[in-house]
């Protein structure tokens, strides 16, 4: 284990206190004095649908995201599922807001359980005011507690329609929220009008459902509160998952060869490429392994083409000596990361930032891959892109990090304007033959690269090379291109970072997807009133001068991560700066209340050092 | 050290059997230049690891392009080549061990894609570089560095593997034929597919072999390399098989198959279906 982190807590995760708030109540004392919580509870309602894979969760949570998108509100989902086809414990859930979504909340408003299990398993993660609905087909529960029943396929078929019990929970969840049964009306003509014969019946047995199961709630006579009507964004917006960003990046910056094997949570990627990436001088290929597909992308990059792979840690592993390759022949491709809790098969479905320092020296010898890890389901389209062009540029490898909590999560984000995506291309050789490829170069305007079918003949190579890639062993040689493979690095510094509130006694700084919860809990502990900065940088290697700077300047970086080992504040102090990790590992995201009641403590205590060495 | 450049210093022992793979491969490409009107510069030479691999840094006259890999992946990084730039003519050289060891996995899926790119396999039985280990292609209980008390594992049979597992174009041939291993390497490198040509290259330092595949009538040793039969149908399976249960090693073509390239297959895809442009895309996810 690391040393220098000071935060690691074991087991964190359910079993720890509650401290977020219900809606429409404020807490009151607590340990620190950070806790002064936002009073816009009204605005903001999570909704949980936990039961068995394969029931629908999923479905239910997008059609409720769909509807309030399409309403004008800010939606996040977020699914969690065993690795398995189907049955086995599994939720999915949507935060539904008047204000954009920086992250999937805190705890539950309500929570839908289609069995017993589901119902034990979540119930701690309601909030105070929160409600649940059970499915009273399935299973029962002792009167007085803050839920009611409801037998949705019962209700279901009364109207018709055995298929719309989703239908019947949401317009229970509906009413609870106070969300508008006319908007769920519109979503369903929307989702059901087919041109089929037969629509206008499922429509209508449809918006019947929905009713049925809003009367139910309503007799209830239980309420979580009443969502704000919504603020629609002056812009267009999409509806869409981090990895299918992620892909729409890539190959708007010109992306046009992909190969890749399946592995949870990036086979995503492999799916939208198959599908899209077809048609004259496009290809995309599911190939037989994790060392096939980096091979392959090397291969075509090799060859002209702007090519990428994604994959998990267990094939990040695999493509460890190809990615060296990449590095050492400086050939551009792209190698997505889409992490997911490790070692070796680890947890295939949960959430983990733990492969940044495989990422950073994904294989043996000396290299520094160029990293891009975006904090958001937008992030993921300008990353997707970026990451093109820094291959294109620096002309090698680079690796984009995502996680399996920002993979599969929609959310209605700013339509992004195609027309203003930078699309870098690689400068390629067009002189005479006998060009020195891996010339000597001065650090300006990269050395520009042959294409096979044009002029320039080289030997990429493996093996340390002089100029023209023949291998060598001389000194001199593997002294200079050393230098030069990492002197190009520098031409990568353009990637968006945020430094706010610069000075302050801690800086938070998160990275990856942490960065919503993170954000959140910055803004709440900024709003009490805490002395304590924000800093934040989608590119984790080479980070941009003005955050090093930064850095440099910080009295403490405290850095939210999701993995045991603290490992992006181990890489800050091994660049000298003073960092420490906030972490967690129970496969799930931070929570933001679970940051402000971390971080608060620890500004607390850096509070009182700092008022023990001014007395 | 190669003509082209006085500094690489890398050399092949005397009497290395890569030295007629290598006059072999040059005419072949040569020839296909002239065949086809191709630039030279529209050819890659994928290599592996090893002796063999070195190919790419010795060749003389005009140069192809050359991409000098890892271990064991010539098969993968040729995939990418070829089907990211169907117009490049891709030939792929490696030892027995870079192809049917460390890089044997990738045998496989590249016959049932039936890539259209070129295999020279340079077999010599041994880890040459390496200074002397057992290879795949080792015979059972042969002494070396790493079986210092006799291999155990049984020769694999490399001809009989490629024909099993769908590859379309398998030809066996002898590094001290260069002219008809040109031709033959000519002929694999117009045949529309995965095309292997499984040559014979002794090491001269740690498995030579030339007696025993040419015979030493001195010595009192028969050859067991021996010349396909002109009468052999190389379309017929049965036929190959039949030629590849005789003992020795024969030299020519054994089996070759006309079946769609991967290209054909992703060409025929493209025709009907859309080719969507990043707006197309973005405009399915609107709300």
């Amino acid at each position: 284990m690391l040393t220098g982190i000071i935060t690691i807590e074991a087991n964190y995760g359910f079993s720890v206190k509650r401290t977020q708030l219900a809606p429409n109540c404020r807490r009151t004392g607590g340990e620190n004095s950070f806790s002064n919580m936002s009073e816009n509870h009204s605005q903001d309602f999570v909704i949980r649908f936990a039961g068995e894979g394969g029931q629908g969760l999923v479905t239910s949570a997008d059609a409720m995201a769909r509807a309030a998108a399409n309403a004008g509100y800010y939606v996040s989902t977020f699914s969690t599922f065993p690795s398995q086809i189907m049955g086995g414990p599994a939720s999915s859930q949507v935060r539904i807001s008047n204000t954009p979504v920086l992250c999937s909340g805190d705890n539950v408003d309500v929570l839908v359980s289609l069995d017993e299990y589901a119902y034990n398993n979540h119930q701690h993660d309601l909030s105070e005011n929160g409600v649940a609905i059970y499915n009273s087909g399935e299973f029962q529960l002792p009167g007085g507690g803050q839920y009611f029943g409801i037998d949705a396929d019962e209700l279901a078929k009364s109207t018709g329609n055995t298929r719309a019990a989703n239908m019947v929970t949401i317009g229970a969840v509906a009413n609870l929220i106070g969300f508008s049964l006319e908007e769920i009306d519109a979503f369903i003509t929307q989702r059901f009008t087919r041109g089929r014969p037969g629509d206008d019946e499922i429509i209508e047995s449809n918006k019947q459902a929905i009713r049925l199961g809003a009367d139910v709630a309503a007799n209830s006579g239980f309420s979580v509160g009443t969502l704000a009507a919504p603020i629609p964004p002056d812009y267009d917006q999409i509806m869409i998952t981090g990895n299918a960003a992620l892909a729409l990046g890539a190959v708007t910056a010109g992306v046009d060869f992909y190969a890749g094997y399946p592995i949870s949570p990036a086979t995503t990627i492999l799916v939208w490429m198959e599908q899209n990436l077809v048609g004259p001088g496009r290809f995309a290929h599911q190939v037989s392994s994790e060392i096939e597909a980096i091979s392959a992308i090397v291969g075509a990059g090799y060859a002209g083409k702007k090519s990428m792979t994604a994959t998990a840690g267990p094939g990040l592993s695999l493509m460890s000596e190809g990615i060296g390759l990449a590095w050492m022949a400086e050939i551009p491709c792209v190698v997505v990361d889409v992490q997911r809790g490790g070692p070796s098969t680890g947890l295939p479905t949960k959430s983990e930032q733990s492969d940044l320092l495989l990422c950073l020296n994904p294989g043996h010898g000396d290299m520094s891959i160029p990293i891009l890890a975006p904090g958001s389901v937008e992030e993921c389209f300008d990353a997707g892109a970026l990451a093109v062009n820094w291959a294109e540029r620096y002309q090698g490898p680079v690796i984009l990090m995502s996680e399996f909590g920002q993979a599969e999560k929609g959310e209605n984000i700013r339509r992004p304007e195609l027309a203003d995506v930078k699309v870098e291309r690689r400068s390629i050789y067009e002189g005479s033959n006998g060009y020195a490829r891996y010339q000597s170069w001065n650090g300006e305007g990269l050395s520009p690269m042959p294409i096979p079918g044009g002029p320039g003949a080289y030997v990429a190579n493996g093996s340390e090379h002089d100029e023209r890639g023949d291998t060598t062993h001389l000194p001199r040689h593997h002294i200079r291109l050393t230098e030069r493979r990492f002197k190009k690095l520098d031409l990568l510094g353009d990637a968006h970072y945020e430094i706010e509130n610069d000075g302050a006694i801690a800086m938070i700084m998160s990275w990856g997807s942490s960065k919503g919860p993170a954000r959140e809990a910055y803004e709440r502990l900024q709003e009490s009133g805490a002395d304590v900065g924000w800093l934040y940088s989608m590119a984790l290697n080479p980070l941009p001068d003005e955050m090093k700077s930064a850095l440099e300047r910080a009295n403490l970086v405290i850095v939210p991560e999701l993995n045991y080992t603290g490992q992006w504040s181990a890489v800050l102090r091994q660049h000298g700066y003073r960092a420490e990790s906030v972490t967690q590992y129970t496969g799930l995201p931070f929570k933001p209340a679970t940051l402000v009641d971390r971080i608060g403590a620890r500004l607390a205590e850096l509070r009182a050092e700092k008022g023990m060495v001014l007395a | 050290m190669s003509k082209r450049n006085p500094e690489y210093d890398f050399v092949w022992c005397p009497g290395c059997g890569d030295f007629g793979v290598r006059r072999a491969l040059e005419w072949a490409l040569e020839r296909h230049v002239a065949e086809h009107e191709i630039p030279q510069s529209n050819y890659v030479i994928v290599a592996g690891i090893g002796c063999s691999g070195n190919m790419v840094h010795l060749m003389e006259g005009d140069q192809p392009f050359g991409l000098h890999g890892i271990h064991g992946r010539t098969l993968p990084l040729s995939f990418g080549v070829k089907m990211g730039r169907p117009d490049i003519e891709t030939v792929v050289v490696a030892g027995d061990g870079d192809f049917l060891a460390i890089g044997g996995e990738h045998i496989g899926p590249a016959a049932a894609r039936n890539v259209d790119v070129t295999c020279v396999v340079m077999d010599n039985g041994v880890y040459g570089l390496t200074k002397g280990q057992s290879s795949p292609t080792t015979e059972m209980g042969a002494m070396t560095s790493s079986t210092p008390y006799g291999k155990v594992e049984t020769q694999m049979m490399p001809l009989k593997y490629y024909l099993t597992i769908g590859v379309s174009y398998i030809a066996s041939h002898y590094s001290s034929k260069p002219r008809d291993l040109a031709n033959c390497i000519q002929d694999a490198m117009n045949h529309k597919g995965f095309s292997i040509v499984h040559v014979q290259s002794p090491c001269t330092t740690y498995n030579d072999t030339y007696d025993i595949l040419k015979g030493n009538r001195r010595k009192g040793i028969p050859g067991i390399a021996w010349e396909v039969p002109e009468d052999h149908d190389p379309s017929s399976r049965q036929s190959a098989e039949d030629l590849l249960d005789r003992p020795g090693i024969p030299l020519g073509l054994i089996y070759q198959e006309d079946r769609p390239t991967l290209q054909d297959q992703v060409d025929k895809i493209a025709e009907s279906n859309p080719n969507r442009q990043p707006e197309q895309i973005l405009a399915t996810y609107a709300i």
